[in-house]
């Protein structure tokens, strides 16, 4: 068991408990918080993935974008957010969530079945692109790569997200306006 | 190296907390941040595959698509949650049983 896989084991421990206190905890504010550590952990284990740019994105988009808006949303929605969350119930899990449970427990053993399974180490396609070494090394920069790719290959799904992600802000910006009295 | 079989585990237990938060939460932040943990998931299985895939870096550039369609999602969510908490003084989405009027 070498270094890498030591912190992989100990990042996914940590995404998988921050994001479990996520999900059980009470406290709105403390679960955000929280959140910032899962997604942390996952940026650690993108670069794991030897995918640099893409945790290095993660943490500047997510910790830095989103969860900034999350905040946003939780303070300017006020009191009556907390007050609907002190009327759930005090117990660690009430009845009314035992359906949710089970079905998310179900749900992640099926897919857990599932991968072992496939067994993803040795599908076709993965095997044939470890003989053509086609793979990622730890040594590799494929930041370079990535930017010619994204404007060569990728162009088009590239176009496409741009325009879509200014329709998204101009219809925020429009459902969000003051509605003027009618 | 790090098997893929353990990415995929993580991801999927990523994914099954997002699914029991969007089932439980009655809060629209919640279920917001549980839509995040499940895209977070497919955001790393995509990257977990695109190692096997130098040349053309298929699962990476597609994990940052999937960011930015995070980042848009979620600024619209935030508009749809301010404006439903005007409007009902909740964000509570089981309490929120009306179109406009």
């Amino acid at each position: 068991m070498n270094l890498a896989q030591i912190l992989f084991y100990a990042m996914a421990f940590i995404a998988v408990a921050s994001a479990l206190y996520v999900a059980a905890t009470k406290n709105l504010v403390r679960g955000i918080f929280m959140f910032f550590v899962t997604l942390f952990a996952l940026a650690g284990l993108y670069v794991l993935a030897l995918a640099d740019f893409v945790a290095v994105t993660q943490i500047v988009i997510y910790v830095g974008g989103i969860l900034v808006l999350i905040l946003f949303a939780f303070m300017l929605s006020g009191r009556e957010t907390l007050n609907s969350l002190g009327e759930q119930k005090d117990k660690l899990i009430s009845s009314g969530k035992i359906p949710g449970l089970v079905l998310a427990v179900l749900f992640f053993a099926a897919m857990v079945a599932m991968i072992l399974r496939v067994d993803a180490d040795n599908l076709g396609w993965i095997k044939q692109a470890v003989t053509a070494d086609n793979v990622i090394k730890p040594t590799d920069n494929s930041i370079n790569n990535i930017g010619i790719n994204l404007m060569t290959t990728y162009l088009l799904p590239f176009e496409a997200i741009s325009i879509l992600l200014m329709m998204a802000l101009i219809g925020a910006a429009h459902i969000s306006r003051k509605e003027p009295d009618a | 190296m790090i098997s893929l079989n353990d990415f995929l585990v993580v991801g999927a237990a990523l994914f099954c907390i997002g699914l029991y938060m969007l089932l439980t939460k009655r809060n629209a932040i919640q279920l917001l941040i549980g839509i995040e943990l499940m895209l977070n998931a497919g955001i790393l299985n995509l990257v977990a595959f695109g190692k096997f895939d130098k040349i053309n870096n298929s699962g990476q550039i597609f994990a940052l698509f999937a960011i930015v369609l995070a980042a848009a999602t979620t600024a619209v969510a935030l508009a749809i949650i301010l404006t439903v908490y005007r409007k009902y003084k909740t964000i509570d989405p089981g309490r929120v049983n009306s179109l406009k009027d």
